[in-house]
């Protein structure tokens, strides 16, 4: 029996201990669901308690096979535990790219399903399982069934975006994008206020990616100020002459890492204030149309391998909601002040236009949503019941994958959806096999 | 330029896996080999999609002395690279009162191993090429109350690999010993270890693959092991026949 050690997600926090047991094979997998309960955990990105069992953890990190793949139609066949970072590195050189893809690419194939991972194309292209032509999922009795758009509809809707609590995914097929080149085409627009972000997310529906980094600490006239990036996938014909000949070759990145905690204090000292305003200048002299390679675009964080630490040990508390579109932008305000007035360095503040909402129970609707995380201080458990209620107030919801925080009380009001979920685990047996420490804290 | 095979003997282990598939990313074709050799055709699908190389499966049994020959020559050609993962620690609490389970882990460690590098190396030496690489460990570097059964075989393979080395320095094969001090895979995975001295799978793959491109004859995976099993020799008898390490 495998002992249990102190679990954690990317914030690091909260801590259980979980026995952690890797199979390798469905039949050492479905051993471990009969002696559950179990939770699936992929490579621990997600930010708090999701892929933490009570105490029994499922990794998937031994199925990491890729099966098949063909040419022809971009279709990948692989195990859940496949790393993204894997598959670029395989099907770039080809000519193929993730058709969706979150902010970090090393997440697993099983938990980018299982949180229904949305991109920069999130307005265009939809969420994860929008990719996904079939799964193959390990059910509560232990049997495994294949589930997708076209057969066993309903169990496919609910495990895409259900966390690991409907079951265990094996293997899934995917869509790849077809691309030209290792390049993006990326326009900076500088968006003087909130509502300027606003209109620009609007005027670009068309682009194929957009995002906005937002300057959270910003007040007054200038509140919201954003840079907004647009993103295209460049074309062989626009790239210069001397990448035409390797398109996909794009300099390797120089890995940075983190070794060690930094020290907390180290984020107040060097104020998230000034490291907002000297971006934003860098934005303004940046701004208009650059050749990006792939993984500087999509991936900004993955260059400094461990950047959790430079929260210091107490570690930090992501905050993710999406507001419906006509009370976004109040809404947005709303929030902006509470941060502005807290004065918690947020750091990273990114904003995003939403597409339309799939599935039955996954994060996206459409709107606008905003990512942000804070350092662990004795100030955030208030600062964040607050934005939780305003969240609440304006018909909005919480994107369980960076969630740790959240009452059973609280989901239960922002996302009616959840005692639909609920109630679907209790009748097909799941919610008795598929528990996480997020699962037990929401009631789920 | 084609590049030759590489043979994994004991391919379901995280580190031949791990070897595998760094040998296959630069090209190396891939023979791998195991006892269950049905279990490795998920491995196989995926090493050749991932890289673009020939992958064959066979049966392997390290123990089956008989068998060694048969299986040589039913590989698709006589490897340029092999690397032996084989081992087993088994439970020195067992080890020490079961001599059933004690032979089998001497056995596992040292025999098998030793003599299918022994029947490759004469090959090896006959064509008048090839690499030969054996995973041994830092157990094998001074015997310890908490694993010596397993550190005795372990000993006798390092010595077995350095005696090779030695006969065919003059000739054109090379003898490559890895010693890894603790690695997270499934052989350890109950156990509490240190995480600043325990390496990925991956990172043993790095160190052999470093060893087979430059001219390395032993290799530490972790260099830090290297001053840690340094300080454990120099330790006087008397001394340490009181430690609890
Ligand atoms: C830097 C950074 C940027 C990010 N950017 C984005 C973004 O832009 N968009 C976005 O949507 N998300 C984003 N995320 C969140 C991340 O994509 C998700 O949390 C994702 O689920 C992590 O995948 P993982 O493999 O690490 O899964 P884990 O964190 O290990 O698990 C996450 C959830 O998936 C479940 N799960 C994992 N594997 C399986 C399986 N095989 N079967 C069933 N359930 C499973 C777990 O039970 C858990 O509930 C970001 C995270 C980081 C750290
Ligand atoms: N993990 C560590 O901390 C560590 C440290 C130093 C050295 N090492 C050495 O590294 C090597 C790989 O170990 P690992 O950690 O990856 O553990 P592992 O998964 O237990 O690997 C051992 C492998 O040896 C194979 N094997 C055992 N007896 C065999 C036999 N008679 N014939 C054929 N194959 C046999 C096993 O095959 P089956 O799959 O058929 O069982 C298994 O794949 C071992 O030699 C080990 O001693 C490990």
């Amino acid at each position: 029996m495998t002992r249990a050690r102190p679990l954690a997600g990317w914030g690091r926090h909260p801590v259980r201990d979980c026995t952690l047991a890797a199979p390798e094979t469905e039949a050492e997998a479905a051993a471990l669901v009969a002696a559950g309960p179990v939770i699936a955990r992929g490579n621990g990105r997600a930010y708090g308690d999701s892929a933490l069992g009570v105490p029994a953890t499922l990794s998937t990190r031994r199925m990491n096979r890729m099966r098949a793949f063909d040419p022809a139609t971009g279709v990948l066949e692989a195990e859940a535990g496949v790393l993204l970072a894997d598959i670029i590195d395989t099907f770039l050189p080809r000519g193929w790219f993730p058709a969706v893809t979150p902010g970090t690419k090393f997440v697993t194939l099983g938990g980018m399903i299982a949180a229904d991972v949305h991109g920069k194309n999130h307005h265009r292209d939809g969420a994860m399982g929008e990719t996904v032509l079939w799964l193959d999922l390990l059910r509560p009795d232990g049997r495994v069934v294949r589930c997708g758009p076209g057969q066993e509809r309903a169990l496919f809707e609910w495990t895409v975006g259900g966390m690991g609590l409907t079951g265990v995914i094996l293997r899934a097929a995917i869509r790849l994008r077809p691309v030209e080149t290792g390049w993006i085409r990326q326009v900076t627009r500088p968006a003087r206020d909130l509502s300027r972000a606003i209109a620009l997310f609007e005027e670009n529906a068309e682009a194929t990616y957009s995002v906005a980094w937002i300057d959270c600490l910003a007040t007054g006239a200038a509140q919201g100020r954003s840079l907004v990036m647009l993103g295209e996938h460049a074309r062989r014909d626009q790239l210069p002459d001397d990448r035409v000949a390797r398109p996909f070759r794009t300099r390797a990145r120089r890995r940075l890492s983190v070794p060690f905690d930094l020290p907390g204090w180290l984020l107040n000292r060097y104020s998230a204030r000034a490291f907002n305003a000297a971006y934003w200048n860098a934005g303004l002299r940046g701004a208009g149309v650059r050749l990006v390679d792939w993984d500087s675009y999509f991936y900004p964080l993955d260059s400094i391998l461990g950047w959790n630490r430079v929260y210091g040990r107490r570690g930090f508390a992501q905050f993710q909601c999406v507001l419906p579109l006509d009370a976004a932008e109040t809404g947005l305000q709303r929030l902006l002040n509470e941060i502005a007035r807290a004065g918690q360095g947020a750091f990273l503040g990114v904003l995003k236009r939403m597409g339309a909402e799939a599935r039955r129970f996954s994060f996206p609707m459409p709107g606008y949503t905003l990512a942000l995380d804070f350092p662990a201080t004795p100030g955030l458990p208030g600062l964040l019941a607050r934005m939780d209620d305003i969240v609440q107030e304006h018909g909005g919801r919480f994107y369980l994958a960076k969630d740790s925080h959240l009452t059973a009380e609280t989901l239960r009001r922002t996302d009616p959806r959840s005692a639909a979920f609920a109630r679907m685990r209790s009748e097909t047996g799941a919610a008795g096999r598929f528990v996480s420490a997020q699962s037990e804290r929401l009631s789920l | 330029m084609t590049k030759p095979p590489i043979l994994i003997l004991g391919a379901r282990s995280d580190i031949g896996r791990a070897i595998a598939h760094r040998f296959a990313a630069e090209g190396h074709p891939v023979q791998l080999a195991a006892r269950a050799p049905e279990a490795l055709e998920a491995d196989r699908a995926d090493i050749a999609l991932r890289h673009g190389v020939e992958v064959s499966c066979h049966a392997f049994d390290a123990l089956d002395h008989a068998g060694h020959e048969p299986f040589l020559d039913g590989l698709p050609e006589l490897p340029g690279i092999a690397a032996c993962v084989v081992g087993l620690m088994g439970e020195q609490e067992e080890n020490a009162r079961d001599m059933d389970a004690a032979r089998l882990v001497m056995r596992s460690n040292y025999e098998g191993p030793a003599e299918i590098l022994a029947r490759l190396a004469n090959r090896f030496e006959a064509r008048g090429s090839g690499t030969l690489i054996g995973v041994s460990s830092v157990a094998g570097e001074r015997g310890r109350a908490s694993n010596y059964v397993y550190g005795s075989a372990k000993a006798g393979f390092t010595a077995f690999l350095s005696g090779l080395r030695n006969r065919l320095s003059r000739t054109p094969v090379r003898v490559i010993t890895v010693l890894p001090g603790f690695v997270a895979t499934r052989m350890t995975e109950n156990m509490d270890l240190p995480a600043p001295l325990t390496a990925a799978p991956l990172e043993v793959a790095e160190a052999v693959w470093r060893a087979h491109a430059g001219a390395r004859d032993v290799v530490y995976v972790r260099r830090i092991w290297a001053l840690i099993m340094a300080v454990i020799r120099a330790i006087p008898e008397p001394v340490f026949k009181k430690t609890r390490l």
